[in-house]
């Protein structure tokens, strides 16, 4: 699993709404934070010192190239930038659709989407794990109606049932992962309604009778084993 | 404590304004006690006006690090108790005025509702100087039991044929979608204003087809994201949907659903306070104002009119109070035509300026919740029939909400709200079971009724100043769809109050001049 830090690249470096320069960089990459107290030593000292602050940067860009991204054109492989950025071939191809974006754990927000809704062959699309994608975002990905296939909104924080009511627009999609959303009210009536609006899409996410009580007499075998459903 | 020195010494107004207000140092200006005045049991945060100078000398005085912050705190109140005493404070030697509202106000919101709110939201975040501008919100029913804001539907459409009530949604669209960054008080937790961004369907018969399809044309000019479907399109989309007499729908892709009002209510609510806007627990009894003759440039007389005090009357009591205020604002909902009168809007032969009242009257409005197993599922928008029922989803449960607006002669009295639940069986059921066939099983559970703050001229907004009254400023006379163009609304009415004239969206069509002028400004039907 790619580790969930670091910014989309994208044909030349795109920079969406959510990473504002370096310090957004960092929070994007360290979301986590943890509190090493040489980290926060640093910290202390970049706010304070251009030196410390430029050895930070250079620090920060080291980790984020050690991370893989990946992109996917038409028949192409993964492309993923090397130690000098996005190799030199990604301008010959960028005349070639992009097929696949795997933007998870990126900071990308409502005005950020711009970027991936003007590519209209796009199929698979992942949004992971983003800590601003939210119902609003979910409601602009009706443009990419015609060509996704594939969509990963896996782990969102922000994301809930009312969002999730506007992907009825995506009639193409044929696998659509909704595991994991803190903020979804009831995630196994949410998963049942969702199947039933999208019928030729495959729904991965809750357990559908999670959030079933168990009854009497279950309630004395081991809870591990799925409910019977009701 | 250099740094922090250093930083109110550089910073010329960003951070400035921030501690402006707790810098008891320089306030030349005059001030109320925040211990004078309490209404509606909520204790203002900052209620006093500061007038700050710009020069370095009196920062370095307030750094606030200087002395121990038990003696700064006891200082400040020191101070305010003395500029309460102070002629001009509200402090009173004969009698506790502390359930009263202030004697002197800069602005007088008539109406606590989501446009007076907003209203004084937009009037505190305009204003040039920090505190410059002393706002009183004067609401008579603190609960909001009547109020057509928390009793609305809560829906949110740009699918109007005027442009500017387009542009009016798509504003407060962008301000519902970054409501944290423009309310957002220190310390509270962000809003969740439940947003449901499934769109509205209107659907057409034969008739109004032409109609939809120029009404399209001037939203997507605006830049409204709407979609055109034929029957068959539509059939395919949602196949719970008869569409037998439906000839053209039209469906919000982006940026239309519906919200929670009651949290937008109680974030500006929040929001305002923190601000420092007072609020009033009171009702508003009468205007004193004084004229002027004048003529104008052809030689015609004009009577021109100021209003001087407002007298509020305090709640479950003959006590009133005569706020002495420069302008006055009317956002008061279905009773506007009633304060309007009052103020003595209206009072003339008729056919004249003088004579022309506000018409703005209660309408009362129906909502149901019902029940229906089998009917559509998540992806059901706010379905708008061209008889003119309408329903929406309500939660993941199979519940529905839904009314319908009743012609001129089946008007229901709105002396109360009560609910007519014959009106249901009668009016809303058939034709909600014509065009959802589902719905023919459905069972009621819930009904309550709101009011329409009903524009009979026109059925839109009155916005800005009355000609005559130079210092009356109306937001209200929306009919239906105040709450969702509420935001902009304020802000259009800020900026006429603050600068002159509109200057983000103009609102001129919806002067109160157009009710003497005759002309309309129609919207093609209202839900």
């Amino acid at each position: 699993m790619a580790a969930p830090r670091a910014s989309l690249r994208l044909v030349a470096p795109v920079w969406n709404g959510g990473t504002s320069g370096i310090r957004g960089l960092s929070r994007a990459v360290d979301p986590e934070g943890s509190p090493r107290k040489g980290r926060t030593l640093l910290r202390f000292l970049a706010d304070r010192f251009y030196d410390v602050e430029a050895v930070r940067e250079y620090l920060l860009q080291k980790q984020v190239l050690k991370v893989l991204q990946k992109n996917r054109f038409q028949d192409k492989e993964w492309m993923r930038p090397n130690g000098r950025g996005l190799s030199g071939e990604l301008w010959k191809l960028r005349e070639v659709p992009v097929e696949a974006v795997d933007a998870s754990g990126c900071a990308i927000n409502y005005q950020g989407l711009d970027n991936l809704l003007a590519l209209k062959e796009l199929q698979s699309l992942s949004l992971q794990c983003c800590p601003h994608v939210d119902d609003w975002c979910l409601s602009r990905l009706h443009q990419l109606a015609n060509s996704l296939r594939e969509l990963s909104l896996a782990g969102c924080p922000r994301i809930s049932e009312r969002g999730l009511a506007c992907l009825h627009h995506l009639q193409n999609l044929r696998r659509l992962d909704i595991s994991d959303l803190p903020a979804v009210s009831n995630p196994g009536l949410t998963q049942i309604l969702v199947e039933e609006m999208l019928p030729n899409c495959e729904v991965l996410g809750a357990d559908w009778a999670q959030g079933l009580k168990l009854g009497p007499e279950e309630q004395t075998r081991d809870t591990a084993s799925s409910p019977i459903p009701a | 404590m250099l740094r922090r020195a250093l930083r109110l010494g550089l910073g010329p107004g960003l951070l400035g304004r921030g501690l402006g207000t707790h810098r008891e140092g320089s306030t030349l200006g005059k001030a109320e006690g925040s211990g004078g005045y309490r209404g509606s049991g909520v204790f203002p945060v900052s209620s006093h006006v500061t007038f700050r100078t710009r020069g370095p000398g009196p920062r370095w005085e307030d750094s606030g690090s200087l002395g121990a912050g038990a003696w700064d705190g006891k200082v400040s109140e020191i101070k305010k108790k003395i500029q309460s005493i102070l002629p001009g404070g509200a402090w009173s030697p004969l009698c506790d005025t502390s359930h009263l509202p202030p004697e002197h106000s800069d602005v007088v919101i008539v109406g606590g509702g989501v446009l007076g709110l907003s209203v004084a939201y937009w009037l505190k975040r305009l204003e040039k100087q920090q505190g410059a501008i002393r706002v009183l919100v004067v609401e008579r029913d603190h609960t909001y039991s009547q109020a057509s804001t928390v009793l609305s539907v809560g829906g949110i459409r740009q699918q109007f044929s005027l442009p500017e009530n387009i542009q009016l949604s798509l504003f407060s669209v962008e301000f519902l979608r970054n409501i944290n960054e423009y309310l957002a008080v220190v310390d509270d937790p962000p809003l969740d204003l439940q947003f449901n961004p499934s769109g509205y369907l209107f659907l057409a018969s034969e008739e109004g087809a032409t109609i939809m399809e120029n009404n399209v044309k001037v939203q997507r000019q605006e830049g409204a994201k709407v979609c055109l479907m034929s029957p068959e399109q539509l059939q395919k989309k949602f196949p719970w949907i008869n569409t037998e007499g439906v000839a053209l729908a039209s469906y919000g892709l982006e940026n239309e659903g519906w919200f929670d009002p009651w949290c937008l209510l109680q974030g500006l609510r929040r929001k305002v306070q923190s601000m420092g806007v007072l609020f009033c627990h009171g009702e508003v009894t009468r205007f004193v104002s004084s004229s002027n003759h004048m003529e104008t440039t052809s030689g015609e007389k004009v009577t021109l009119r100021r209003i001087h005090e407002v007298h509020v009357k305090v709640d479950r009591s003959q006590e009133y109070q005569p706020v002495e205020c420069a302008i006055v604002v009317i956002a008061a909902g279905a009773w506007s035509g009633q304060i309007a009168e009052l103020a003595g809007i209206g009072k003339g032969p008729p056919g004249t300026l003088q004579g022309t009242r506000l018409p703005v009257e209660p309408r009362k409005r129906y909502v149901y919740l019902w029940h229906c197993p089998q009917g559509p599922g998540l992806e059901a928008p706010l379905v708008a029939d061209p008889s003119g029922a309408y329903f929406r989803r309500e939660g993941l449960g199979n519940n529905y909400l839904g009314g319908y607006s009743p012609t001129e002669e089946e008007e229901p009295d709105p002396g109360n709200l009560e609910v007519d639940h014959d009106f249901f069986q009668e009016k809303v059921w058939p034709h909600l079971a014509r065009r959802v066939p589902a719905f023919e099983t459905l069972k009621v559970r819930r009904a309550w009724a709101g009011y329409y703050d009903y524009n009979t001229f026109d059925q839109n907004g009155v916005v800005g100043p009355h000609p005559l009254v130079v210092n009356m400023y109306f937001a209200t006379g929306f009919s239906g769809h105040g709450l969702q163009q509420a935001p902009a609304v304020g802000r259009a009415v800020a900026e006429v109050m603050l600068e002159g004239r509109f200057q983000t969206i103009d609102l001129s069509p919806f002067l109160f001049s157009r009710f003497y002028l005759g002309e309309k400004a129609q919207e093609h039907c209202i839900i």
